[in-house]
């Protein structure tokens, strides 16, 4: 919950400017990035994503490097997944 | 040894673990808290500490919103999900947080409704999809999370979504820290500043830890390298005799922090006058609340709490183990009564606790690494 969620945007809802589509490890959601409202958020582009909702803008290299953190914690991230498969935000 | 053999800089890790020692001053003792528990699990998973000089010593701070919810809190929620109609939703890890009666589990038992969403957004949603429930959201977390919160909250205002509600628990950072910096149990040489706050807050509202306490604080990654770095960082400002913030997560936080949240969440909630935090007791404007302005969204208004402070267990230490003043393995329930499985204290509970890291990765003493 503290810790962000790497996420690479897939699309931008054109309907909807605050929702994009995020694949996380092959899992594609609909994250809110309103609080990313002055970075220009575009396909392509890597977030930390917390609840739900993109906090930062990151580059691809620290997705990574935030992936492999939260492989790490084993249970708690794998956890963090099926709360994450389980969303529908709209 | 599990550090140099997995970690693919275990060179860069040595040279840098050779430059801190090379910083320390003969005689003379550190102690660094990392505020996140990010950071702890790092350290532990890791075994940071054991590339150390013995001179100095990393302590754990309060920064895991789960275990700083008090007992009381709990029970309230459970009292709101025990009315009529109640859909009570929250984040998985406060599912097994125990209240003086039992956790949430224990609650669904005696027939309550609670369920686990993934973001407020997903229980807004439920509540627009059913109408004939009163869907609260128990929000809880530091600065990370409570932009969404009041996102969240925004976005039912606008679409006037009425039998939606929050339970607001959030927190904020640094009130903690600076009860830890006036209460006389613990001296402490400076601060690993948390990774995530630190991209909606930046790094000016730590300054006062620099400047009036004189404290160094360097906002921090979670990589190992990012860690050892950042305790190098705090050394050489020891080292020079400066007192300063640093950032050193420059990848992922900017100096200025994330102001649309910043706004988001002033806009939403104020500071209550004071919050009791599990084991530290009352702190004064160290958590938020909803503003006047969305009191129809506020389950504290809505809902009648009983609202009782419940002392924590006797046997527990988790407010000791919050300050940094125990190690987690120095209580005496540790692993024996109190374990992932069966938490007596909420520092086992979230894997962000300082007990379920050390109990997670059974680091109960430090070993020495030859650093050279
Ligand atoms: S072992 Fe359990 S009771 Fe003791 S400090 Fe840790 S969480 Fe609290």
């Amino acid at each position: 919950m503290c810790l962000g969620i790497p996420g690479e945007v897939v699309e931008i809802l054109t309907d909807r400017q605050d929702l994009a589509k995020v694949d996380v490890c092959g899992v594609r959601r609909a994250i809110n990035i309103g609080l990313l409202a002055d970075e220009d958020v575009r396909p392509g582009d890597w977030v930390l994503i917390h609840v739900g909702f993109a906090l930062s803008k990151i580059d691809e290299e620290e997705a990574q490097a935030a992936l492999d953190f939260l492989e790490g914690l084993g249970k708690a991230y794998q956890d963090e997944m099926d709360a994450l498969r389980d969303s529908r935000i709209d | 040894m599990r550090f140099v053999d997995e970690y693919r800089d275990a060179g860069q890790a040595r040279a840098l673990a050779a430059e801190i020692a090379a910083l320390c001053e003969p005689g003379r003792e550190y102690k660094f808290m990392e505020v996140c528990g990010g950071h702890t699990h790092t350290i532990y998973k890791h075994g940071i500490e054991d590339y150390l000089p013995e001179s100095i010593t990393l302590v754990h701070g309060p920064g895991c919103p789960v275990c700083v919810i008090p007992m009381g809190r709990v029970d309230d929620a459970i009292h709101i999900a025990r009315q009529p109609g109640v859909l009570m939703t929250s984040f998985g890890d406060m599912m097994r947080v125990p209240g003086s009666g039992g956790n949430f589990f224990d609650a669904n038992a005696e027939g309550t409704n609670i369920r686990m969403v993934y973001s407020p957004l997903d229980a807004l949603k439920i509540a627009r999809e059913q109408p004939d429930l009163q869907v609260v959201f128990m929000a809880i977390g530091f600065e990370t999370t409570a932009p969404s919160t009041a996102m969240t909250v925004l976005r039912a205002a606008r679409e006037g979504i009425d039998n939606f509600a929050v339970f607001c628990n959030h927190v904020t950072i640094l009130p903690a820290i600076k009860a830890i910096l006036d209460s006389p149990d613990l001296r402490l040489d400076g601060f690993l500043g948390p990774g995530h706050v630190s991209t909606v807050i930046g790094c000016a509202p730590y300054e006062f830890i620099s400047g009036h306490y004189g404290k160094p604080l360097v906002v921090a990654g979670f990589e190992p390298l990012d860690v050892l770095q950042s305790i190098y960082l705090l050394m050489r400002q020891l080292k020079d005799g400066r007192s300063e913030v640093e950032n050193q997560y420059t990848r992922v936080v900017p100096w200025q922090g994330n102001p649309t949240a910043l706004r988001v969440i002033g806009e939403v909630m104020e500071l209550r006058p004071y919050f009791e935090w599990r084991g530290l007791g009352f702190i004064s404007h160290s958590a938020l609340r909803l503003r006047a302005a969305y009191a129809d969204f506020d389950a504290e208004l809505r809902y009648e709490l009983p609202d009782v402070r419940v002392a924590d267990p006797k046997a527990c230490q988790c407010g000791e183990v919050l300050k940094g003043v125990l190690k987690p393995w120095e209580c005496k329930v540790f692993g024996t009564a109190c374990t992932p499985e069966t938490p007596i204290g909420t520092c086992m509970v979230s894997p962000e606790g300082a007990c379920a890291a050390y109990y997670n990765f059974g680091r109960f003493t430090r070993q020495r690494v030859n650093a050279t």
